[in-house]
């Protein structure tokens, strides 16, 4: 995986074709050094990650991110504290650099209040759809400028936690709607907010229903099947997929436990431990979000949102680019129409896989 | 000493058997957003499984679904006492994506359950008249807000009038201790401030003992109740069993009153204030339902307006109002106002003969 690669090719994270036939070496060159080099140049520039929470209020989105990243990114409230509940959905970002063994990252979180709080919550994902399409607005107007930058910066949402009440039930109608549209513009997480009032069974049984649901409307959450490239990835990603959506609890205070100090919840009937497999799924949703697949989630959000939100920008406005003389695009509004499903991006896969196969 | 004692200190014993072999009837009604463990709850107050042929909707099906009252019977016999327990539950209150207006049917149901009674008071025969008034209603907040959401204010607003209230926080076991105070703080604010009129439990006798009236306190200090229901015995190997429920890191213990106010909740609502919901049902919340509604009848402009407004409502309902009972009622009240009009007038007749006879003796005098 390489983080600088900024060519977008369509659909395949790898641009390689896997069918040039090997070469056998005579010698050691010091080709495998150009790993080093990848890493050195990316200690330098460091890397970005945005995130977006979305989630009725109070389901702990803010301790969640708190808990992710081990830094206080955003104020937590008690629910003690007076926050009168916005009359409409504002969507509030904030940008942290935060920096781990010399390895720098530059976080963007979104935050949803007001989402899914009102009596009528009919079309409330529509400023979250224009967020977004605007994200992508922004990088395609800098990409069509005649003169670039070096590095543009990339403000599009990279993956979409989608925070489900533990009702214990199923998935309820606002979130089918919201799922349903979300899907088909960026890469979405559900999980189990406050899981620490489900028990393992409960737990378990709400988990294959919210599966279940998602099947039954065809919402494709990330890990998504159709972009696994290789049998290692289907392995790796079936696991994941078995197990969406996560259990989780959120805490930044921290306990001790045994001797050790912990992040809990401390309650009168024992210590709710966050990183503790048998309590929650929390190091799931960690290892998923920044220990395995951050460039992953990265990769997709180019590759393949990025590409068709691009690809409907174009054709609506009837211009191909041609020549060094570019003609500014129409700027119509990104509004929430503007996102075909994944589905048309896997068939362009698909096709030129098979085309290769019978070049060979 | 015999001669100064009469007997009636025995009534409280006939009161008691009477009750007894009449058996006891209450109405609970339980609302709030699906998935706060509600059935859960009242299995555990009332330890029967009311809830055993429940069929919960299919996610596809809730996107359509609109809200139903649902009316469950069953009775609980404990030490020869028989209560009559009539569950009103509200399945599909809050689950749409929009939902205004969604209090509307609830509104409408409690309504015409002081119609029934009104009708059946105003009737002919009035020896077996059912009593399907609610009681009380037993309403869940969900312990992840930020204590009353918006949809929560506008059912309580509109219900509160008409009903007892009792709010509860539901799966109280989410929350660590302080944050179930400053919720409970929250909720109790929210309430002064929108003016919703909850139950108020009676205060305890003045000459109760000072540690029954500090229990007293401490209990209506507890309210909206933070709650946990379960009907699962948890046998944690060396401890007794418990009803609760079995996590990882603990077992919550429902009768716990450390964990959660369960016993507080069944204490005041089955134990000590059962017959006082009633009795308020009966004599604050319906005598001004009925006072309401004999109002806007014995009006007579106001009269055709409201019996034409009340048609179109019976109409939207679609219940087969039978128009005999409140003829009769209009009736009476017609030959009321005659007889008024009538006695006046007889009234007037008389003083105007008194004058006459005066004026003409005055005359006669002068004369």
């Amino acid at each position: 995986m390489d983080p600088l690669r900024q060519s977008p090719s369509p659909c395949s994270s790898r641009p390689s074709s896997p069918k040039t036939p090997p070469c056998e070496m005579l010698g050691y060159v010091g080709i495998e050094a150009v790993l080093d080099q990848l890493k050195i140049k990316a200690m330098k520039m460091g890397f970005e990650f945005n995130i977006m929470v979305v989630g009725q209020s109070g389901l702990g989105k803010s301790t969640m991110l708190n808990t992710l990243f081990k830094s206080k990114v955003w104020k937590c409230t008690l629910p003690g504290l007076a926050m009168p509940t916005p009359q409409t959905l504002q969507l509030k970002s904030v940008t942290h650099v935060i920096e781990e063994k010399g390895v720098k990252l530059k976080l963007t979180v979104t935050d949803t209040p007001g989402f899914g709080d009102q009596i009528n919550n009919d079309k409330c994902w529509n400023p979250i759809l224009g967020y977004i399409n605007e994200q992508y607005e922004r990088y395609l107007q800098e990409e069509i400028l005649i003169t670039r930058q070096r590095h543009i910066p990339d403000t599009r949402v990279h993956c979409c936690v989608y925070f489900v009440p533990p009702t214990g039930h199923c998935l309820r109608p606002l979130d089918i709607e919201f799922l349903q549209r979300l899907c088909r513009t960026v890469n979405v997480v559900p999980v189990i907010a406050r899981a620490d009032s489900l028990t393992l069974e409960e737990r378990e049984a709400f988990r294959r229903r919210i599966q279940h649901n998602l099947r039954t409307h065809c919402i494709e959450v990330y890990p998504q099947k159709c972009f696994d490239e290789d049998i290692n990835d289907r392995i790796l990603n079936s696991k994941i997929r078995d197990r969406i959506p996560f259990a989780v609890v959120g805490a930044d205070r921290q306990h001790l436990v045994n001797g050790r100090c912990v992040l809990g919840r401390k309650t009168k009937w024992g210590i709710i431990e966050v990183e503790n497999m048998e309590h929650c799924e929390f190091p799931l949703l960690r290892d998923l979000l920044i220990r395995s697949h951050l460039q992953d989630l990265k990769d997709i959000t180019h590759n393949v949102h990025y590409e068709n939100y691009r690809v409907c920008r174009l054709n609506e406005s009837h211009v191909l680019p041609h020549g060094p003389c570019w003609v500014n695009l129409a700027p119509t509004p990104p509004g929430p129409s503007v996102a075909p499903g994944p589905s048309k991006a896997c068939r362009q896969a698909r096709e030129d896989s098979d085309d290769n196969e019978d070049d060979y | 000493m015999d001669k100064e004692y009469v007997g009636f200190a025995a009534l409280p014993n006939q009161l008691h058997r009477k009750s007894v072999k009449k058996g006891f009837d209450f109405t609970l009604m339980v609302a709030g957003e699906s998935g706060l463990g509600k059935s859960t709850l009242i299995n555990s107050l009332f330890l029967t499984n009311l809830y055993e042929d429940r069929h919960l909707p299919e996610a596809s099906a809730r996107l359509t679904q609109t809200l139903t009252i649902e009316r469950r019977g069953v009775e609980i016999e404990e030490g020869g006492i028989k209560v009559k327990l009539t569950l009103v539950d509200t399945p599909g209150f809050g689950d749409s994506v929009d939902c205004s207006d969604c209090w509307l049917p609830v509104v409408r149901f409690i309504e015409e359950q002081f119609e029934q009674y009104l009708r059946d008071e105003s009737g002919l025969n009035r020896k077996n008249i059912q009593d399907s008034r609610v009681h009380c209603c037993l309403y869940f907040i969900s312990p992840f807000g930020r204590g009353l959401r918006p949809l929560d204010v506008a059912f309580l607003r509109a219900v509160h009038d008409k009903v007892n209230i009792i709010p509860v926080i539901a799966k109280a076991d989410a929350l660590m201790p302080k944050e179930t105070q400053a919720l409970k703080q929250r909720i109790r604010d929210q309430l002064k401030e929108e003016e919703i009129n909850i139950y108020q439990f009676p205060d305890c006798d003045s000459d109760e003992d000072e540690d029954f009236k500090r229990q007293d306190a401490e209990m209506k200090e507890s309210i909206p109740f933070a709650v946990v229901g379960s009907c699962e015995v948890v046998r944690d190997g060396g401890t007794r069993p418990v009803r609760g429920r079995r996590y990882s890191w603990g077992t919550v213990e429902v009768e716990n009153p450390h964990h959660c106010d369960f016993l507080n909740l069944r204490r005041m609502l089955v134990q000590t204030h059962l017959q006082d919901l009633k009795e308020v049902t009966h004599d604050i919340l319906y005598e001004g339902y009925r006072a309401s509604c004999l109002q806007s009848l014995a009006r007579p402009g106001a009269r055709d307006r409201a019996s034409r407004s009340k048609l179109s409502r019976q109409s939207a309902t679609e219940i087969p109002l039978p128009m005999l009972p409140l003829a009769e009622t209009e009736k009476l009240i017609r030959e009321k106002d005659e007889e008024l009009r009538r006695m006046q007038e007889m009234l007037e007749k008389m003083q105007a003969q008194m004058q006459q006879s005066q004026t003409q003796g005055e005359q006669s005098d002068a004369l």
